[in-house]
C-alpha cells in the first residue's frame, strides 16, 4: 500500500519529525514503512507500507494520521464533510435491507443535475493527476475519483449510480437462483442465492461490496447520481468475492471488517467532490441501520481493563515508572477509545471502543494497544525462573544412533520432497493402494503424500549423476505416509543410497564399484547399535511377490531383527535404472525405522579378553552353487563349541575348473579359550567336528 | 656361510699388526654399513662372531695362538678392540634396523593426495534445528513434536484462525484430497507452521510448560530463491504463572545472542499472529555488517528473523477444554517461532533455499 506524507500530514498539525522520523515511529509501533521514496522539497515522500491484515483501519492516510496522532500526542484534525444545504424532496428515496444478517447500514443520497467531466483539484495544494500517478490510481472520472478519493483518504468504499437507471429503490438483498448481472469489469455473471446484491426494485444493481454494475455506471451522459455508502457483514462479502474469483479494493476492506460509523462522512466527502461542479442535493441523506449489526461495531458495549492486568502481561519496563494508569489512558484515548473510571476500583476503566478497530474487542486486545503505542523496546529484556525438568524425545538417542552411524560410513544426510507421483508412490508404496493423493498439489509430478523415502532417494542420486558427480552417499531420516484420505498415518524412515567407486579418489589403489554387501555392512553396523539377538537377511523368489518392485530381484534383502521386518534394500532393479538413465549399479534401501527404535540401544559392555593364543584354522570348501554361507554359517554355529570363537569367509572364489555349478569358499575359524591354552588333541577333535558339521551341508573340502 | 679364510701372519711388528687389524676393521665397517634386513644382520653375525666358523674365532686361532709370546699382547689388545667395534656395529643393526640404503629404495611420493573416507554430513538443516533446540533446551525446555499432516482444528482453528478468517489466505495450505465432505475442523491438510503442537501441547500437559518444537512444514508456495513449499520451522512455547511479555523479550534476546553471538542486539515490532497477543516480530542487528548496514540487511543494519508473542487467551481456552488449568485470568505464556533455513542460508551464506532439497553431493560435503 502506498501511501502520501503530504497528504498524510494534512490531517495533523505540524509534526516535530521529519519523514524519515516519522516512517520509523510507526514501524515500530506495528504501522510498517518497507520503503521511503523522497518526492523533492516540499512533495514529501512516498511511503511503501505493509499494513498486517487485522489494521485494516490503518490501510488509508486518515488512519495512519490517527497512529501518528497517538505516537506524538497531538490531536487529529477532523475530516471535512461539510456539504451545501439541500433541496427538499417530495419522498426519500426508498431503501430497504432485506438481508439483514449481510448488511448493516446502508446510506443514499441523491445529487441531481450533475456535470461528469475530469477531475477537478479538488485537494488545497495538489493536484488529482499527481496524487493519483503516485498511488497507481486510475483517473476515471469525476464521481469515480471521487469515490476513489474517499477510500484512499478514510478507507470506506462508496459507489455512485446513475441514477436515472435505478427503477424504484434499493434493495440490499440475497441475490436470486438464476439472476444475471453484468459488472463493471464487463464480465456477465450468473448469480448464487447466497451472493449479497445490492438491488433495485427489478434487477440487481451490484455485487455488494464487491463491484458495482456496468448497467448503472457512471457514463458522461449521467446527470443524476446516488452515492451508496454502506457497510457490509464481513463474511458476506468474502464469500461473494471468492465465489466469483473476485478480490477488489472494497471487499478487502468489508471483509476485514469497515468502519460502521464511516459512511455517512464518505458520503459526505464524495458528494462534497461532485458537487463542486455544479449540481444540488435532494433531500436527507437515506441512513437505514440493522440495530443487532449496530450493536456489533459502532455501538459494542464497553470492554473492563485493569492497570493490574496490563502489568500482569506486559511485565517489566526500562523506564523507572513502567506503565501508569496516565500512559494507558493517554494511549488508548487518542486511538478513539473513551475510558470511564470502573466504580470503587483503582486504575480500572470500563473502555469504549472505537467504531473503526473492529480487532479491538477484549482487554487482551487493549493491553496490546497500550504496549504497541508505549513502545514494545521499552520494556526489560528479564528470564523467567523455571523449576521443572527437561525431558528428551523417547527416540532421540536412537535417531542420533543411526545419524552417526550412517554418518560414520560416509553417508551425507539429505532432504528430499515430501511429495512424489502417482506412478513413484504405486512403484514404492510398502502397502499398495495406501499411498495419500494431495486436493491442490503443486505439479502432477508432486501430488501424492510419499509412502516411501525411495522416490525422494532415487531423483537425488540421479540429480548428482546428472550433474557428473559419480559418487554418492546420500541418507534421508524423513516422514513417510500411508492410509487414506480420512485417515493417514505416518512414520519415521530412513532411505540410504549409494553409487560409485570405493575408495572415492585414490591414485595408487584400485577403485571398485560399490555393490550389494557394501550396503549390507552399512545396514549391519546400523542394526548392532540396537539390541538385537535375532537379525536375518532374507530373500524371496520372485514369484512370492513379496520383493518390493523397485529392487533387482535376485540383488536385494529384507532386513528382519527381532521376527519383524525392518527394511529393504540392494540393487535397483535394472528397469528403474534405465528409466532413469542411470548406467552403474544403484544400491538403494528403507528403514522402517520406528520399528528400530522399539529395540533398545545396545548397552556397551566389557568382557574378559583371552591371555591365550587363539588358533586360525582355514578350511578350503567347495560348495554347490545352491548352498549359501548362511547355511555354513549357521551350521558352525549350531556346533555350540565354545572354544570356537570366531568364523568367517575368507574368500569366495569362482572358476570354471572348479566345476559348472560350484564355487570355492576358504573358512576361517579360530579357536581359543579364555582360561588354558588350547592342547593339539583338543583342536584336532575341533577340526573334525568342523570338518563333519560341514560335511554334512554338502560342501566338500578341497583336497 | 663360509668365510674366506684369513691369510696368516708374516710379520709380528707393529705396522704389520696395525695393517692387518686395519683390512679386517674396514671389512666390517663395510659389511655392517650394507645391511638392509635382520636377515642380513644374523648372517653378519654369524660371518664375526659364529663359534665354529666366524672370522673373530679364525683370527683367535691363527693369529692369536700363533703370535709368539711377546707378540701376544699387542695381537690380544688389537684383537679386543675388534671384537668391541664388531659387536658395536652389531649392536647398532640390531638397533637401527634396515640402512638408509634400503630405506630409500622404499621411498614413495608423499605429495600424492592422501586416501580419504567420505566423512558424512550434517544436513546444514539438521545442524541449525540442533543448534536452535540446545540453546533452548539449556533454558530448560523439552522437546516436543507433532504430525506432518493435521486437521484444520489444531492448525487453524484452535489457532485462532475462524473458519473464513482473512489471516487463513497468507498461509497457502496444501491440502490432502477429498475433504469437502467433512466437517471443516475435521479436513486434513499439511501443516502451514509447527503452532499446532502448541495445543497437542498443552492438551496433554497442564501448565508449567516449556517446550520447544522444530519440525517440517508446507505451504502451496512456488519455489523461489528464498521461498520453497516445503520449509522447517522452530516453535517454542512457554507457559506459567507471572510470563511476561518482558520476559518472552528477554528469552529472545538471549537466544539470538547464543545463537548469533553476543554483541547481537535485538528490537522488537509489533506484528499480527492470531495465536499471539501482543504479537511480535523480532529483529537482530545485521550478523554481517554489525549493524552498520551492508547488502544484506538491505543497509537497514537490521535482520527480521522470528515472529512471538504472547498466548492468545482464545488459544489458552480451547486448551483448557481439556487441561482447566490453562486458565488465561491465572496463567499466561509466550510462544514463538522461527523459520529455521533462513537461520541456515544466513549462518552459512547458502543463497538459494532450493540447495537444502536437491540432495546435490557437492553441496553437502561442504558440511562434513
Amino acid at each position: 500500500m502506498k501511501i502520501l506524507t503530504n497528504w498524510l500530514r494534512a490531517y495533523l498539525p505540524p509534526l516535530p519529525v521529519d519523514d524519515a522520523q516519522l516512517a520509523e515511529d510507526l514501524t515500530l509501533r506495528g504501522i510498517a514503512v518497507e520503503g521511503i521514496y523522497d518526492l523533492g522539497t516540499g512533495n514529501g515522500s512516498l511511503y511503501e507500507m505493509d499494513i498486517t491484515t487485522n489494521r485494516v483501519d490503518a490501510m488509508n492516510h486518515y488512519g495512519i494520521a490517527r497512529e501518528a496522532a497517538a505516537i506524538y500526542g497531538v490531536a487529529l484534525l477532523p475530516l471535512n464533510t461539510e456539504l451545501p444545504k439541500h433541496s427538499p424532496s417530495a419522498k426519500d428515496f426508498s431503501v430497504k435491507i432485506e438481508a439483514e444478517d449481510a448488511c448493516g447500514r446502508f446510506t443514499a443520497r441523491v445529487l441531481r443535475n450533475i456535470t461528469i467531466g475530469d477531475s477537478r483539484d479538488w485537494f488545497p495544494g495538489a493536484e488529482v493527476d499527481t496524487y493519483f500517478k503516485l498511488l497507481e490510481q486510475k483517473k476515471i472520472s469525476n464521481a469515480v475519483d471521487a469515490t476513489n478519493f474517499a477510500w484512499l483518504a478514510m478507507g470506506q468504499p462508496t459507489h455512485a449510480f446513475d441514477l436515472d437507471k435505478i427503477e424504484g429503490g434499493i434493495i440490499v438483498r440475497r441475490a436470486r437462483k438464476g439472476e444475471k448481472l453484468k459488472t463493471l469489469d464487463g464480465i456477465e455473471r450468473t448469480l448464487d442465492p447466497e451472493d449479497l446484491v445490492v438491488a433495485d426494485h427489478a434487477k440487481p444493481l451490484a455485487l455488494a461490496g464487491v463491484m458495482g454494475g456496468w448497467d448503472t455506471m457512471i457514463t458522461p451522459d449521467t446527470k443524476n447520481v446516488l452515492v451508496e455508502a454502506a457497510w457490509f457483514e464481513p463474511m458476506a462479502v468474502r464469500r461473494t468475492a471468492r465465489r466469483h474469483g473476485l478480490h477488489t479494493d472494497a471487499s478487502h476492506r468489508f471483509e476485514r471488517g469497515a468502519d460502521f460509523a464511516a459512511a455517512p462522512v464518505a458520503s459526505a466527502i464524495v458528494s462534497g467532490i461532485l458537487l463542486a461542479n455544479g449540481g444540488f442535493i435532494e433531500g436527507d441523506l437515506v441512513d437505514v441501520r440493522v440495530p443487532a449489526m449496530e450493536a456489533r461495531t459502532a455501538a459494542r458495549k464497553p470492554v473492563a481493563l485493569a492497570l493490574s492486568e496490563v502489568r500482569r502481561i506486559l511485565g517489566t519496563t526500562i523506564d523507572k515508572d513502567g506503565i501508569t494508569a496516565a500512559t494507558v489512558e493517554n494511549v488508548l484515548t487518542a486511538l478513539g477509545c473513551s475510558l470511564a473510571a470502573q466504580g470503587a476500583h483503582d486504575a480500572a476503566w470500563q473502555v469504549t471502543l472505537p467504531s473503526w478497530r473492529l480487532d479491538i474487542e477484549r482487554e487482551i486486545d487493549l493491553i496490546e494497544e497500550v504496549a504497541r503505542v508505549y513502545g514494545y523496546n521499552r520494556f526489560a529484556n528479564t528470564l523467567p525462573a523455571f523449576g521443572g525438568g527437561v525431558t528428551a524425545l523417547p527416540w532421540a538417542q536412537a535417531e542420533s544412533a543411526v545419524r552417526d552411524t550412517l554418518r560414520a560410513a560416509g553417508f551425507h544426510e539429505a532432504i528430499a520432497s515430501t511429495f512424489c507421483s502417482a506412478a513413484e508412490a504405486a512403484l514404492t508404496a510398502p502397502q499398495p493402494g495406501q499411498s495419500v493423493p494431495l486436493g491442490n498439489p503443486l505439479s502432477e509430478e508432486a501430488g501424492m503424500l510419499r509412502p516411501s523415502l525411495v522416490p525422494g532417494m532415487l531423483s537425488m542420486i540421479a540429480g548428482n549423476l546428472h550433474r557428473d558427480v559419480s559418487d554418492v552417499r546420500l541418507f534421508e531420516l524423513g516422514t513417510v505416509f500411508s492410509g487414506t484420505t480420512e485417515k493417514v498415518d505416518e512414520r519415521p524412515a530412513l532411505a540410504f543410497g549409494a553409487v560409485g567407486s570405493l575408495p572415492q579418489q585414490s591414485p595408487l589403489h584400485p577403485a571398485r564399484l560399490i555393490e550389494f554387501h557394501d550396503l549390507k555392512g552399512v545396514v549391519e553396523q546400523l542394526l548392532a547399535r540396537f539390541q538385537t539377538r535375532a537379525v536375518y537377511f532374507d530373500r524371496f523368489p520372485p514369484e512370492a511377490g513379496l520383493m518390493p518392485a523397485w529392487l533387482h530381484p535376485y540383488r536385494a534383502a529384507r532386513v528382519t531383527a527381532e521376527g519383524a521386518t525392518v527394511g529393504w534394500f540392494g540393487q535397483l532393479h535394472p528397469a528403474e535404472a534405465a528409466a532413469r538413465k542411470l548406467k552403474d549399479p544403484v544400491l538403494v534401501g528403507e528403514l522402517y525405522v520406528d520399528r528400530l527404535y522399539k529395540l533398545p540401544l545396545r548397552k556397551p559392555a566389557a568382557r574378559e579378553i583371552s591371555r591365550f593364543q587363539p588358533v586360525r584354522r582355514d578350511f578350503s570348501l567347495i560348495l554347490d552353487e545352491s548352498l549359501t554361507w548362511e547355511v555354513i554359517d549357521q551350521t558352525l554355529a549350531a556346533l555350540q563349541i565354545p572354544e570356537l570363537v570366531e568364523w568367517r569367509v575368507r574368500e569366495v572364489f569362482r572358476d570354471k575348473r572348479i566345476g559348472a555349478r560350484d564355487y570355492s569358499l576358504l573358512l576361517g575359524v579360530t579357536f581359543q579359550a579364555s582360561d588354558r591354552t588350547l592342547r593339539e588333541e583338543e583342536l584336532q577333535s575341533f577340526h573334525a567336528q568342523v570338518v563333519a558339521a560341514v560335511g554334512k551341508t554338502g560342501a566338500r573340502l578341497r583336497t | 656361510m663360509t668365510n674366506e679364510p684369513i691369510p696368516n701372519l708374516v710379520a709380528f711388528d707393529e705396522a704389520a699388526l696395525d695393517q692387518a687389524f686395519a683390512a679386517l676393521e674396514r671389512q666390517a665397517r663395510d659389511g655392517a654399513s650394507a645391511l638392509s634386513s635382520p636377515e642380513a644382520v644374523e648372517a653378519f653375525r654369524l660371518q664375526w662372531l659364529g663359534r665354529k666358523q666366524g672370522l673373530l674365532k679364525d683370527v683367535s686361532d691363527r693369529w692369536l695362538k700363533a703370535a709368539s709370546p711377546a707378540a701376544k699382547k699387542p695381537v690380544g689388545e688389537r684383537f679386543k678392540v675388534l671384537k668391541a667395534l664388531v659387536e658395536t656395529l652389531l649392536d647398532a643393526a640390531l638397533g637401527a634396523g634396515p640402512s638408509d640404503a634400503a630405506l630409500a629404495a622404499e621411498a614413495i611420493d608423499i605429495t600424492l593426495p592422501g586416501t580419504r573416507r567420505l566423512t558424512g554430513a550434517e544436513h546444514p538443516i539438521t545442524r541449525t534445528l540442533n543448534e536452535i533446540v540446545s540453546v533452548f533446551a539449556a533454558l530448560g525446555y523439552s522437546i516436543g513434536v507433532g504430525p506432518e499432516v493435521e486437521t484444520d482444528f489444531y492448525n487453524f482453528e484452535c489457532m485462532n484462525f475462524p473458519p473464513g478468517h482473512p489471516a487463513r489466505d497468507t498461509q497457502d495450505t496444501l491440502v490432502v484430497a477429498g475433504q469437502e465432505r467433512r466437517a471443516q475442523r475435521d479436513r486434513l491438510l499439511l501443516r502451514t507452521h509447527t503452532s499446532p503442537v502448541q495445543m497437542r501441547t498443552m492438551e496433554q500437559q497442564p501448565p508449567p510448560v516449556r517446550i520447544v518444537i522444530p519440525g517440517k512444514v508446507h505451504r502451496n508456495d512456488a519455489q523461489d530463491a528464498t521461498h520453497s513449499p516445503i520449509f522447517h520451522q522452530v516453535e517454542g512455547l512457554c507457559v506459567d504463572t507471572n510470563i511476561t511479555f518482558s520476559d518472552l523479550k528477554g528469552t529472545l534476546d538471549h537466544a539470538m545472542k547464543a545463537l548469533f553471538g553476543s554483541s547481537v542486539k535485538t528490537r522488537f515490532f509489533p506484528s499480527f499472529f492470531p495465536f499471539t497477543e501482543p504479537s511480535a516480530d523480532v529483529q537482530i542487528s545485521c550478523i554481517f555488517c554489525g549493524g552498520k548496514g551492508c547488502r544484506k540487511c538491505k543497509h537497514s543494519g537490521w535482520i527480521e528473523l522470528l515472529g512471538c508473542g504472547m498466548v492468545d487467551p482464545a488459544v489458552f481456552a480451547f486448551a483448557a477444554e481439556k487441561q482447566p488449568a490453562y486458565d488465561p485470568k491465572k496463567i499466561s505464556g509466550f510462544a514463538f517461532g522461527m523459520g529455521v533455513e533462513r537461520i541456515a542460508m544466513m549462518k552459512y551464506g547458502i543463497s538459494e533455499i532450493g540447495q537444502f532439497y536437491a540432495g546435490d553431493m557437492r553441496f553437502l560435503s561442504q558440511f562434513a
